[in-house]
């Protein structure tokens, strides 16, 4: 009963389990299904600035009461031309503010524009217009986009009319007179280059989740059932180590995480033209520490639990957190403090922070070694403690 | 000393406050076949279990195969090969990819495991189903790979729990005659634990009965059934060919009878106490118009040593004093309590 037969043992364990994995034809179907609908749902549902597109808005020209509409009717005129070039928005005139408030309420319109009563004579008698944005406060996400890039759009057509009339009456030059109205040119810029979209961000937060997912639920499902059909007893009436029978399980099941976790890559690089700005070996080596640093609790979760019903009952309640936790959908900047700190607990969140830096940054090992040594860490710690528990409850 | 293949010493195992096996102390010679004999729930399943190392022991201690069950598991789990209640196999692996796993975790070297696996297969008669996934089979065809696979260490002693339970008449008998045969040609200790009465009486060499975590007795089926004889229970044969309803119900009533067993359509099976019993029950018979055509004493079975020395029925009917003679399995799923 050398280490040679332990491993081999467990290698043996892993070939059987595997051979099931892959004849068993719909958990194979799920397999493959499962990140893919992750990407998808996660990469289309999730609004985001780039992404917005045919934002139905309501436009209302109360302007239009009064006899000079000229300057409304050419504020519409730059408005549409803008929006002609970016598609982001399917403008509908409508006739007065109550129209615009019904239209959002009966879910007609997302947001709605309408220009003041006094636009025209205000600004010819040297007064600032009216502009009001209505936003649609039931979507807390799409509202605030909307009226991010709606201020934006008409402050910069504000900057241009000015512009232009500076230049027109004290014919300073075009350059100048932008120069007077807004001396701050700001501009951003990213560490690599090109545009980020959502699912460069989730990407790699799918990619560790699911790779985790495997050991956390698949580790106590694969060894709760056997125990529960009876083949458990099978293998550990033969002489072989414990430990080889666990050992082949986490191999098993990890095998089948860095299957999907490799899967959700090329689905992200071919589907939804993810790019991998680091070394993808790096970003599989980072999984591979991922479901080191979680084995632990895979292994702990197993020996508390005797059967599969309150196996999966406890990983439900376990992971269901861990996945709004530790920033996989949301920026954990925008969380609470206490949320931020519980975050901090998980490993899940330094294996998602240090796999979006190689994968959206480029960063190498060093910029990411914390991450390393904490991941390490996590798994050094719960592996002793659930291999001590293990031990114990194999012997009940 | 070195006759011995088991020794139990006051093994005692307690699942929380329920005591599942109570003290129990037996000895197993090789070559035996030994069967535990209870109803559900008596600790057999739970003995077996501490004897493979599945389990261990709240107190007391026992050998098997000369190895410590809790200081040697290891050396204990080489030696033995198991049959258990559950049947220990992958439905999506063939048959010869299940037998080759456990070769492999008995550490068979890859050459002999080859062979021993066709042997094993051909002794069987499965040879032709050996690359078909185990999920096809039958369940007497997989029980045939289950016990095969637990052979396959060439065990010194085969634990078979319950292993034709949920079977057909024909596997049943099958089984039966295999576990006989590895006994006689290959010296295999085996210990069997069932709750049907006629094949702990046709297989074992000893038995021991097995009713509330504790051994109430421990002999040879013949000397068992000797416990019966010189006492004031007897059993008694009625050849009756017009038997009715009311006429058992007419024997069921009567103070001195234990218990009634219609054996076909003709004959009457009565275990009853008392002086007085033979009469009684004739008298029984006439009453309810019944014609005897004889009446005779029988040998009792196993099921009436069983009553006489616990009281009560081995199935879980106790009420129900009249029994047909069937297979047991047919009684409806089993319900199994405290049992791991």
């Amino acid at each position: 009963m050398g280490a040679k037969s332990a491993i081999r043992h467990a290698l043996w364990i892993a070939w059987k389990d595997l051979l099931d994995i892959s004849r068993n034809r719909m958990g194979l179907v799920m397999l493959i299904l499962m990140p893919l609908f992750m990407m998808s749902m996660v990469g289309y549902i999730f609004p985001s600035n780039s992404g917005m597109s045919h934002v139905p808005v309501a436009l209302a020209n109360l302007d239009a009461a009064q006899g000079n509409t000229s300057l409304s009717t050419k504020f519409v005129t730059q408005l549409e031309a803008l929006n002609n070039k970016t598609g982001m928005m399917d403008l509908s005139k409508v006739g007065s503010a109550d129209d615009v408030k019904s239209n959002i309420q009966n879910g007609q319109q997302s947001a709605g524009i309408i220009i003041g009563s006094n636009f025209t004579s205000n600004l010819n008698t040297g007064k600032q217009a009216d502009v009001t944005i209505v936003i649609d406060q039931s979507s807390p996400q799409t509202a605030s986009i909307v009226q991010t890039v709606l201020t934006q759009v008409i402050e910069q057509m504000g900057t241009q009319t000015a512009t232009y009339g500076l230049n027109q009456t004290y014919k300073t030059p075009l350059n100048y007179s932008l120069a007077q109205i807004a001396p701050y040119n700001v501009q951003t810029t990213g560490i690599v280059p090109g545009q980020t979209n959502y699912f460069q961000f989730v990407a790699p937060g799918i990619m560790a989740m699911v790779v985790m997912m495997s050991i956390m639920t698949g580790l106590p499902h694969a060894i709760s059932f056997e125990r529960e059909v009876g083949t458990l007893d099978g293998m550990l009436a033969a002489p072989v180590h414990r430990m080889s029978i666990l050992g082949g399980k986490v191999i098993a099941q990890t095998t089948r995480g860095m299957l999907q976790g490799v899967m959700v890559l090329v689905l992200s690089i071919v589907l939804f033209g993810v790019v991998i700005q680091g070394s993808v070996a790096l970003v599989l080596g980072l999984l591979l520490l991922s479901v080191f640093s979680l084995v632990g609790l895979g292994i702990l979760i197993t020996s508390f639990t005797s059967t599969e019903e309150t196996a999966t009952m406890i990983m439900m309640t376990l992971t269901f957190p861990m996945m709004f936790l530790s920033g996989v959908f949301f920026p954990l900047q925008q969380m609470p403090q206490f949320m931020q700190i519980i975050s901090q607990l998980l490993p899940l969140t330094y294996a998602v922070s240090a796999l979006r830096r190689v994968v959206v940054l480029g960063a190498g090992i060093p910029a990411i070694s914390t991450d390393i040594i904490i991941l390490f860490g996590f798994g050094i710690v719960l592996l002793s403690v659930a291999l001590l528990a293990f031990e114990r409850a194999m012997k009940r | 000393m070195n006759d011995v293949a088991i020794k139990a010493t006051n093994l005692v195992k307690k699942f929380g406050d329920f005591i599942a096996v109570d003290h129990i102390s037996f000895e197993v010679n090789k070559g035996e076949i030994f069967g535990f004999l209870g109803p559900n729930g008596a600790g057999k399943t739970t003995t077996i279990r501490m004897l493979c190392t599945l389990s261990s022991p709240a107190e007391g201690s026992a050998t098997v195969a000369g190895f410590d069950i809790v200081k040697q598991g290891n050396k204990v789990r080489e030696h033995i090969g198991l049959v258990s209640e559950k049947m220990i196999m992958y439905d999506r692996l063939t048959a010869r990819e299940n037998l080759r796993l456990f070769g492999e975790l008995f550490s068979i070297p890859r050459d002999a495991l080859r062979e021993r696996i066709d042997e094993l297969l051909q002794l069987v008669r499965m040879e032709k189903w050996a690359d078909h996934q185990i999920g096809t089979f039958s369940t007497g065809m997989k029980q045939r790979i289950n016990v095969i696979r637990a052979l396959l260490n060439e065990p010194e002693i085969l634990f078979l729990d319950e292993p034709t339970l949920g079977l057909d008449p024909q596997s049943t008998s099958e089984i039966r005659e295999f576990a006989r045969g590895i006994n006689n040609d290959d010296g295999t200790t085996i210990i069997l634990t069932t709750h049907a009465m006629a094949e702990a009486d046709m297989l074992c060499d000893r038995i021991s009965i097995v009713d509330n975590g504790k051994i109430v007795a421990l002999d040879t089926p013949a000397n068992l059934k000797k416990v019966i004889a010189g006492t004031n229970t007897s059993v008694v044969e009625l050849d009756v060919p017009n038997i009715t309803p009311t006429l058992v119900s007419h024997i069921q009533s009567l103070p001195c009878t234990e218990a009634v067993t219609v054996e076909d359509g003709t004959h009457i099976k009565v275990r009853a106490s008392g002086d007085e019993a033979c009469g009684n029950i004739i008298d029984a018979v006439r009453s309810a118009s019944g014609k005897i055509r004889s009446i005779h004493n029988v040998e009792p079975t196993l099921e009436d040593v069983f009553f006489y020395l616990t009281g009560h029925e081995v199935r879980e009917q106790v009420a129900d004093k009249v029994t047909t003679k069937e297979p047991r399995s047919r009684h409806g799923p089993r319900v199994r309590s405290r049992i791991r």
